[in-house]
């Protein structure tokens, strides 16, 4: 099935003339049509998240009368309720909290451990490269229960501090992989000089390194902040009280009520929520795509 | 190089204090580089995972301390209907996603990989279902798959005339199951997808001029260029993306929470129950950990069964 568009085909005969199928009908069949119907259904959920948040509940319920597609009478009543008769700001600004919190934690921890394998060289740093890298393949959904007796050891059950320690065992290896990377791009002749001119290594790393890798940077801080605004299970097992848990778990455990289903409510909130990371993802949507294409072909 | 900007002349004049010093001491400098990423990973991950391992062979609750009980708790799974029911939706939710999301994923990186008008723009819109967070978009999917006011039943019954009922879902165990993988498989293409279009960036098209004069059909350019060069790639990404399904957790747990009648409990949310729900600390700890020689397995799987395809067919040079 995913062959057979691999290009339009092109027998022997009509193979030079590349023209003859670049254009046309043929074109428009086998890839824009596909592509088409790709976007529908991979933009569909949000459209239908987005349409759902604004329509009253009347329209909600009501496909009879109604075009479920498109709202008749939007109404900002769902958004309200969920910002005045609920926890969601709070929610929101735990949430924002956390990403911060761990992402800054994990650029410093990550920034500096690959500095270390990639730059200052030491027996056996091609190991500890290797086994942060592995740390990346340790799922999760293995480590929350021990990880939850963990953080009642520590004192952190139900704080916001316990996930952004934990967050970081997930991110490092990501960024610190990603940062390897950046800092093998940089040219060592540039250190090597500082050094012969009687720099220190840290102000070899402050001054030269760090500036350099900024791109790199940045694309480790928007995988880290969409990653931790992401994760749940960590955030479900170990935050009990409703007012210190984020977005994603909050809007399961605390707004799912009942038999009837607040849906205007509940994708209003899954908007709402989602908002900020794709926000953020838009403005270095570059970076983002560069980095992963990067990180993939390493 | 143009170095000669560095204010290297104030650096060289300054006599540097015992703490620069120090910090200038390679091994002192390694030590401080990696004491974080190594401190955090060991306290929050290595020691964790160990703990689990142990956690697995006692039979610990939630406020009591346990004793070591051997293999009990993993006697107690291999008679468990639910554990069987959860491995064997964990391999079928598994094998069917991760195919369906490499086939369509692979389809739009090649779809991608032609010339078009705003292509970069696409391709940042394709990656919003891997962006926003999973729970979020599940929500959104457990909407669309309302019993009464599914959008995908209005079509089938209401607009196309195909159905006369409503489809439940999440009502009975196979469309539930089936209803989780779609929404797995949407999540997954668009990663799929850029990461292989990465892939495909890399293979020279003088490989497919060279194809084409000698006459090589389209089938045969996929097949013999495309594949193989694309082998390596494969092997990692297929290898990510099978310990990332096997694992999934939140999908399942906004969605169904592991019904109907526990027929969509994967190892992982089937672990919640028993360990955090349930209170089982040992049980739940031990059902986590029989997930671990199905990822050494599969991983195993898919990075030699595909890193040795790519060597069988004599790509030497990539």
């Amino acid at each position: 099935m995913t062959d057979t568009v691999a290009q339009p085909t092109a027998d022997a005969r009509a193979a030079p003339d590349t023209m003859a199928w670049d254009s046309g009908l043929r074109r428009l069949m086998m890839i824009y049509l596909p592509l088409g119907c790709f976007v529908l259904i991979l933009l569909f959920p949000f459209y239908w998240m987005a349409i759902t948040s604004f329509k009253p509940n009347a329209e909600l319920m009501n496909y009879k009368e109604h075009n479920p597609f498109w709202i008749s009478s939007p109404t900002l009543a769902h958004i309200k309720h969920l910002l005045f008769d609920t926890a969601y700001p709070r929610w929101l600004w735990t949430t924002m909290l956390v990403a911060i919190g761990s992402t800054t934690l994990s650029l410093i921890a990550s920034t500096l451990a690959a500095y270390a394998i990639e730059r200052l060289r030491f027996r056996g740093s091609a190991y500890v490269g290797l086994g942060i890298y592995l740390a990346y393949l340790v799922p999760p959904s293995i480590l929350f229960i021990p990880l939850a007796t963990v953080v009642v050891q520590f004192g952190l059950f139900d704080s916001p501090l316990a996930l952004i320690l934990v967050y970081p065992t997930f991110l490092v290896p990501f960024c610190t992989w990603l940062l390897i990377g950046y800092f093998k791009s940089i040219p060592y002749e540039l250190e090597e000089c500082a050094l012969v001119d009687g720099a220190t290594r840290l102000q070899i790393l402050r001054r030269i390194t760090l500036p350099l890798a900024v791109p790199g940077l940045i694309s480790a801080g928007i995988f880290s902040f969409t990653l931790s605004w992401n994760e749940f299970i960590y955030a479900l097992a170990f935050i009990q009280s409703g007012a210190n848990k984020t977005v994603p778990v909050a809007i399961l455990t605390e707004l799912v009520t009942g038999d009837v289903y607040q849906w205007g409510a509940l994708m209003a909130g899954s908007l709402l929520g989602s908002l900020p990371v794709a926000i953020f993802y838009s403005l270095f949507v570059d970076y983002y795509v560069s980095s992963l294409t990067g990180a993939v072909k390493e | 190089m143009s170095v000669t900007t560095l204010p290297s002349p104030a650096l060289t004049q300054r006599q540097p204090s015992w703490l620069v010093r120090l910090f200038d001491t390679k091994p002192f400098l390694i030590v401080m580089c990696l004491a974080p990423a190594i401190g955090l990973l060991a306290v929050f991950l290595t020691y964790p995972l160990g703990l689990g391992i142990w956690l697995a062979f006692t039979d610990t609750t939630i406020g009591r301390k346990g004793v070591f009980v051997g293999l009990e708790n993993f006697q107690y799974l291999l008679t468990d209907p639910l554990w069987w029911n959860a491995v064997f939706y964990s391999v079928v939710y598994t094998a069917i996603a991760t195919f369906g999301k490499f086939a369509l994923g692979f389809w739009l990186a090649l779809l991608l990989n032609n010339h078009f008008p705003f292509k970069s723009l696409l391709r940042a819109i394709i990656l919003l279902p891997w962006i926003v967070p999973t729970v979020l978009s599940a929500l959104a999917f457990w909407w669309i798959y309302d019993p009464q006011f599914s959008i995908i039943s209005y079509l089938l019954v209401d607009v196309l005339h195909w159905r006369t009922s409503n489809i439940d879902f999440l009502g009975s165990p196979w469309p539930a199951r089936f209803s989780l993988i779609a929404a797995n498989i949407w999540r997954g293409i668009p990663f799929v997808a850029i990461s292989l279009l990465a892939g495909l960036q890399t293979i020279s098209p003088s490989l497919y001029e060279a194809a084409m004069l000698d006459g090589a059909s389209a089938w045969q350019r996929f097949r013999y260029i495309t594949f193989p060069m694309m082998m390596p790639i494969l092997a990692i990404v297929m290898t990510f993306s099978i310990i990332f399904t096997f694992t999934d957790f939140q999908l399942v747990y906004a969605i169904t929470r592991g019904g109907p009648v526990n027929s969509t409990h994967l190892l992982a949310t089937l672990a919640f129950q028993r360990g955090i729900a349930g209170g089982e600390l040992g049980e739940g700890a031990a059902i986590a950990v029989s997930m671990i020689p199905f990822l050494v397995f599969a991983t195993l799987f898919s990075y030699f069964g595909l890193a040795r395809r790519k060597w069988q067919q004599g790509e030497a040079n990539d």
